[in-house]
This record gives structure tokens, sequence and C-alpha cells, in this order.
């Protein structure tokens, strides 16, 4: 991979707010969206959500590929990257352009990870996604490999999943192990990432009422100059008490 | 394929100079008659005894009823639908093609990238993109691109089959009928083809011509492949066999 600095891509043009978190699985990046996610709508914002790999398009294809092991790594890249263009165009540019809020659980970050990790080129999966938009902000969680496997197995998840844990790979045959050593490749992925596209990072080791805390501060921070869509009228001080902005369904 | 090479950025666990086949792709727009001269290939290659694999655009297992669904919702944004059919050829260069090369069969493509860069440019108007997607596609030994004019495919698919919502590029609304749409669409990807036909060395041969004098060119261009660095592929018999 070219060591030369790349240039920043630059700001979208919408009036909106894109808030975009990731990690690896089990860093608890889905727990803190969901919180800021309650947050924003109890400040009065109207705020959409989406999420990785669950547009109508391909989700039924991407299933069957896993569930007969098919899937080659450029075809899961390429599905997740046709899953991804579907959503931007549907779910996250209209309200975006409406000068709503979108929150994603996982952006383009992760497949520039986990796709690298599972050996397709670093420079064609980001020119794959060079259509995507720049979020206005981005959250890395950030946690060691160890906490990650201890609270999956702990959790509700059970059994890994033959994807999610890099069988494909070949890694080692046993699927605990085989999770590790690939979400491990992941979390070397993001590190790069991190620094080249500037996320956020959040200790997620931390417990989940402090990580949330920071989160709302800095997306505070970030909307302090964000005009919500509805008539401001020189009193944005007031605004959200002024209005009673509708509940997401 | 001894020179063999990627667009842009390949698979990086595959070193295509390995590959022993050959791969040909025959290009054209809609109703020049592609796959009948396909078939006729075929049947040529195998009586000589070579190997022969032909693959279709759209036609791989992972992809080839997403593709039907998607386009009966007609709602299709520019990049999902690049980027769908770039899935399905994923799916087929990795899974049918290379292992059919790696083996030392001839690999005929009906269509190839071409079809999918000449869409795109027609949709977006920017060639980079797209190219940049597809750089994992193998560069075939030989392109052949069937040539037709405008007014001569107009006549033969109104005379064959009749058009259709997708060939008429209707979700382009470059017309106020499907006959117009047609003749304008089909253009633009004219167009295109003749400039990429230049550009990446395609052997244009004349479409407007008989089936028979079509397929003889066919053959004129694909056999000077034929005798370099090819092998019949070895029957069953001929391995050896080990023990369990």
């Amino acid at each position: 991979m070219s060591e030369q600095p790349r240039i920043p891509r630059p700001p979208h043009p919408y009036s909106g707010k894109l808030i975009i978190v990731e990690g690896i699985d089990g860093s608890g990046k889905s727990t803190q969206l969901l919180l800021l996610h309650k947050w924003l709508e109890s400040k009065g914002h109207r705020v959409f959500f989406t999420e990785w790999n669950s547009s109508e398009l391909v989700k039924d294809t991407t299933k069957r590929g896993k569930k007969n092991k098919s899937l080659t790594p450029t075809t899961f890249s390429l599905l997740h990257a046709t899953d991804f263009a579907s959503r931007l165009y549907h779910e996250i540019l209209p309200p975006l352009k409406a000068g709503m809020i979108v929150l994603a659980d996982r952006y383009m970050y992760t497949a520039f990870a986990r796709d690298v990790a599972r050996g397709v080129s670093p420079e064609w999966i980001r020119k794959l996604y060079s259509f995507a938009i720049t979020p206005d902000m981005a959250f890395y969680f950030k946690v060691p490999i160890e906490v990650a496997v201890s609270r999956l197995l702990g959790g509700t998840r059970g059994q890994f999943k033959y994807y999610e844990a890099g069988m494909d790979m070949n890694l080692s045959p046993d699927v605990t192990e085989s999770f590790r050593i690939f979400q491990s490749n992941i979390l070397a992925q993001y590190e790069k990432i991190v620094d080249e596209f500037q996320l956020i990072t959040i200790d997620a080791t931390k417990d989940i009422e402090s990580q949330q805390n920071n989160m709302r501060l800095l997306v505070g921070e970030a909307l302090k100059d964000y005009k919500p869509r509805r008539g401001t009228h020189g009193r944005r001080t007031v605004f959200w008490r002024r209005f009673e902005e509708p509940k997401s369904e | 394929m001894v020179d063999a090479q990627y667009f842009g950025d390949g698979l990086k666990n595959l070193n295509p100079s390995d590959l022993k086949g050959k791969l040909i792709a025959i290009e054209g727009t809609d109703g020049v008659g592609r796959s009948t001269h396909i078939e006729m290939l075929q049947e040529w290659l195998e009586v000589q005894g070579y190997g022969v694999l032909t693959t279709g655009w759209t036609r791989s297992n992972l992809m080839s009823k997403t593709i039907e669904m998607a386009k009966e919702g007609n709602i299709l944004d520019r990049w999902s639908f690049s980027l769908l059919y770039a899935t399905d050829f994923a799916d087929r260069l990795e899974l049918q093609i290379i292992p059919a090369l790696r083996s030392g069969f001839i690999v005929l493509a009906d269509r190839y990238i071409y079809t999918a860069l000449a869409r795109d440019f027609v949709r977006s108007g920017n060639r980079q993109w797209v190219r940049d997607v597809f750089g994992f596609a193998l560069v075939p030994d030989l392109v052949c691109y069937l040539r037709i004019d405008i007014e001569t495919l107009v006549l033969r698919v109104i005379e064959t089959k009749g058009m259709n919502y997708w060939e008429s590029g209707m979700d382009l609304r470059l017309g106020s009928d499907l006959y117009d749409s047609f003749k304008k669409y089909q253009s633009l990807l004219i167009e295109e083809f003749d400039k990429m036909a230049e550009e990446f060395h395609f052997e244009v041969i004349d479409a407007r011509k008989s089936p028979d004098e079509i397929q003889d060119a066919l053959r004129s261009k694909i056999q000077p492949l034929l005798t370099t660095n090819l092998r019949s592929p070895e029957l069953p018999s001929d391995r050896h066999i080990q023990p369990a």
C-alpha cells in the first residue's frame, strides 16, 4: 500500500449531519449508537438510522452466499458495496439533503478494515467506495481482542458465525481461535484507518455510561452550529423547546 | 495467458500468468447474435479437441436471480446497478473462469466488462469509477466486437424479439417511447463501444453480414491463438492416481 498522504475527501454539501460508528464485533459500538439515538431524539431531533448489510436489494443474496459458503473475498466485498450503495441512495442521502440527522452503524471503513484483512487490495477497496460521502463524525470504538471475545462468548451471541470468524480464510480449524486471529487482523487495519481518515477513537473498555457521556459531549459540540431543518428564525437557542418534533417510528 | 494481466488492482492471491487457457470475449450491443455465434464457436473448438467453457453476463449462481429481481423493481441507482453486475462477474471469474483457465480451457465470454463500462458511462458520463471497480478483471487474450449500426440493429430487433425496457435504457428517459429510447440508448452504447474498440484493441467484426460470414471472421481471429501455449485438457485417466 502506498504511504503517500491522501488528499482528504471534501465534506458533503448537505445540510443534514451524518454520524457513524466503527469497531470490531463486540466493541459495543451498536449499544453506544442506540444510546446516542435516544439522546438526540429526546432533544427533539428527527433521526434516521441505517445499518451495514441491511438493504432489501442484496440482503437475501448475501445470506444465501454465506450459508452455502460460496462467497470469495471479492464477491463478499462487492456485495457489501452494493448494499452500501443502495442504502446511501435510498436511506442516507434523502434525509441528509432534507437537513436531518443520519446515524450509521458501520460505514465504508468496515470494508476497508475487514475486506483488506480478507485479502482484497487496499487501493481497490478505496476506489470502490469513492462515491461515498464523508461523515460529519466518525467514531471508532477501540477494544482489545480478548475483551471483544469474552463479551461475545459471554453474551447472547453464542457460537461465532463462519464469515464473522473468518473461517473462509483457513486461519484455524477452531472457530474461536479463527475469530481471534481474523479480528486481530481487522484491528490492525482499523489502526491504520484511524490515522488515514481521522476517526475519533473512543476507549471501548470503559463503562458504558462514561463512553456515552464522552460521545454526547463531542456530538453536542459538533452540532452547535447545526440548524435543524424546520425554521429557526434566529432563535436557535430555544429552538429545541419551541418545536415538538415527531418521534422516529 | 502468458502475458496475462489485470485491468487495475487485481486479485492479490492470484498470479494470472499461471493460467494456461485462453480467454476470449465476444462483445457487442443487444441483438447482434452473440449467443448464436458462441454456440457455433464452442462446437467448432470442441470438434478440434479443445476444452471450452462458456460464461454469460448475469449468469452467475450467486447473482442471476438477484439481478432479475432488481430489474423488476426498476429502481436501481447508478452505483448499485454497476456493482450488481460487478458481483456477478466476480463470482463467475473466481469460481468458473479462473479455474477453467488454470486447467487449460478456452473460455468464451458472452459479453465482458466492456458492457458494464459502456452502460455505466452512458448513465454517469464518467469513465473512471466503473473501471476502478472492475480492476480485478483479467484482460482477455482476444476481444471480438460484433459491430452493427443503429439503423440495422433497430430493424433486426423489431423483426426478432422486440424491444424491452432495459435494452431501451428506459430508466434514463432518453426518449418519449420505447422506440425512440431504444434508438438513443443503443446509439450511445455503440458510440462508446467504438471508442473502446480503439483503446482496448478489439477485433471489430461487421455484424451486418450473414451469420456464416460472421462466424468465419470470428474463427479466423481465434485461430492464431490456438497454436500457441495451449494443451488439450487431460482426461481423468491421464492423472496419476495417488495412494490413499
